[in-house]
């Protein structure tokens, strides 16, 4: 923890909002899986690309959602985690578009 | 033709911005953390937000019934996972454009988009209503 402990206890709470959107991204990813591993091998491709996915957002997230309370998100950090969920709606729409 | 190339510039900058962070804090000054941690956690609302409209999409896909209209249950679960990315991706270009205000103590950008968001999942409300209401009275 910083010296001066902020009365808004803002690390916490952002430290608890990258956590929230760590539990989302999984439970989407269980979701996707689900929908995946009932469309044959193109599928279970998706599937694996998905949880692929999935380990490189929590990779991601990891340092900020146990971080010291250090006030400096890396830009690249914020926009590989937003393209990574961008990505997991992408094998979505493939996993419809395939299942129709 | 130079308006069209110039707008595939722009968008090009932005997006080379996404990951340049010494392109960010090349402008103004540091701003009082607590403001950058803000801004942080309005991003990771938005990127949940996101993923609550994927989740949606990917849930309408195998656990709704089938619906009177042919292939209206896969539009509603594509529309749905579209709009979830869209939002992810808009989450960082909103993120960025905050940062650089506050770090030159301007007004922060002012946006259409939770708007136009909040209309389109009403009016997708409403059409999966009238689509309920249809099957149930004609089926």
């Amino acid at each position: 923890m910083t010296a001066a402990r902020d009365p808004g206890l803002q690390p916490e709470r952002t430290r608890l909002a990258w956590r929230r959107t760590m539990l989302a991204v999984t439970v989407v990813t269980i979701l996707a899986g689900r929908l995946g591993l009932t469309g044959g091998r193109v599928g279970a491709l998706l599937t694996a690309l998905a949880i692929l996915g999935w380990g490189a957002t929590i990779t991601l997230c990891w340092p900020r959602a146990v971080g010291t309370g250090v006030p400096d998100p890396s830009v690249r950090t914020l926009s590989a985690v937003g393209l990574c969920i961008a990505g997991l709606a992408l094998i979505g729409v493939v996993l419809v578009v395939c299942g129709v | 033709m130079p308006s069209s190339h110039r707008i595939i510039t722009t968008v090009w900058q932005r997006i080379r911005n996404w990951f340049d962070p010494d392109e960010l804090r090349s402008v103004g000054t540091t701003p009082d953390y607590r403001f950058s941690l803000a801004n942080e956690r309005t991003f990771l609302a938005w990127l949940r937000t996101g993923l609550a409209l994927v989740g949606g999409g990917l849930a309408a896909a195998q656990f709704l019934p089938a619906l009177p209209l042919r292939h209206l249950r896969e539009a509603i679960s594509i529309a749905l996972l579209l709009l979830g990315g869209a939002v992810a991706i808009r989450a960082i270009d909103h993120w960025a454009r905050v940062d650089r205000a506050i770090r030159l103590d301007r007004e922060l950008p002012a946006s259409r988009f939770p708007a136009v968001l909040a209309v389109v999942v009403g009016l997708g409300a409403l059409l999966l209503v009238v689509a309920v209401l249809a099957g149930a009275l004609g089926g």
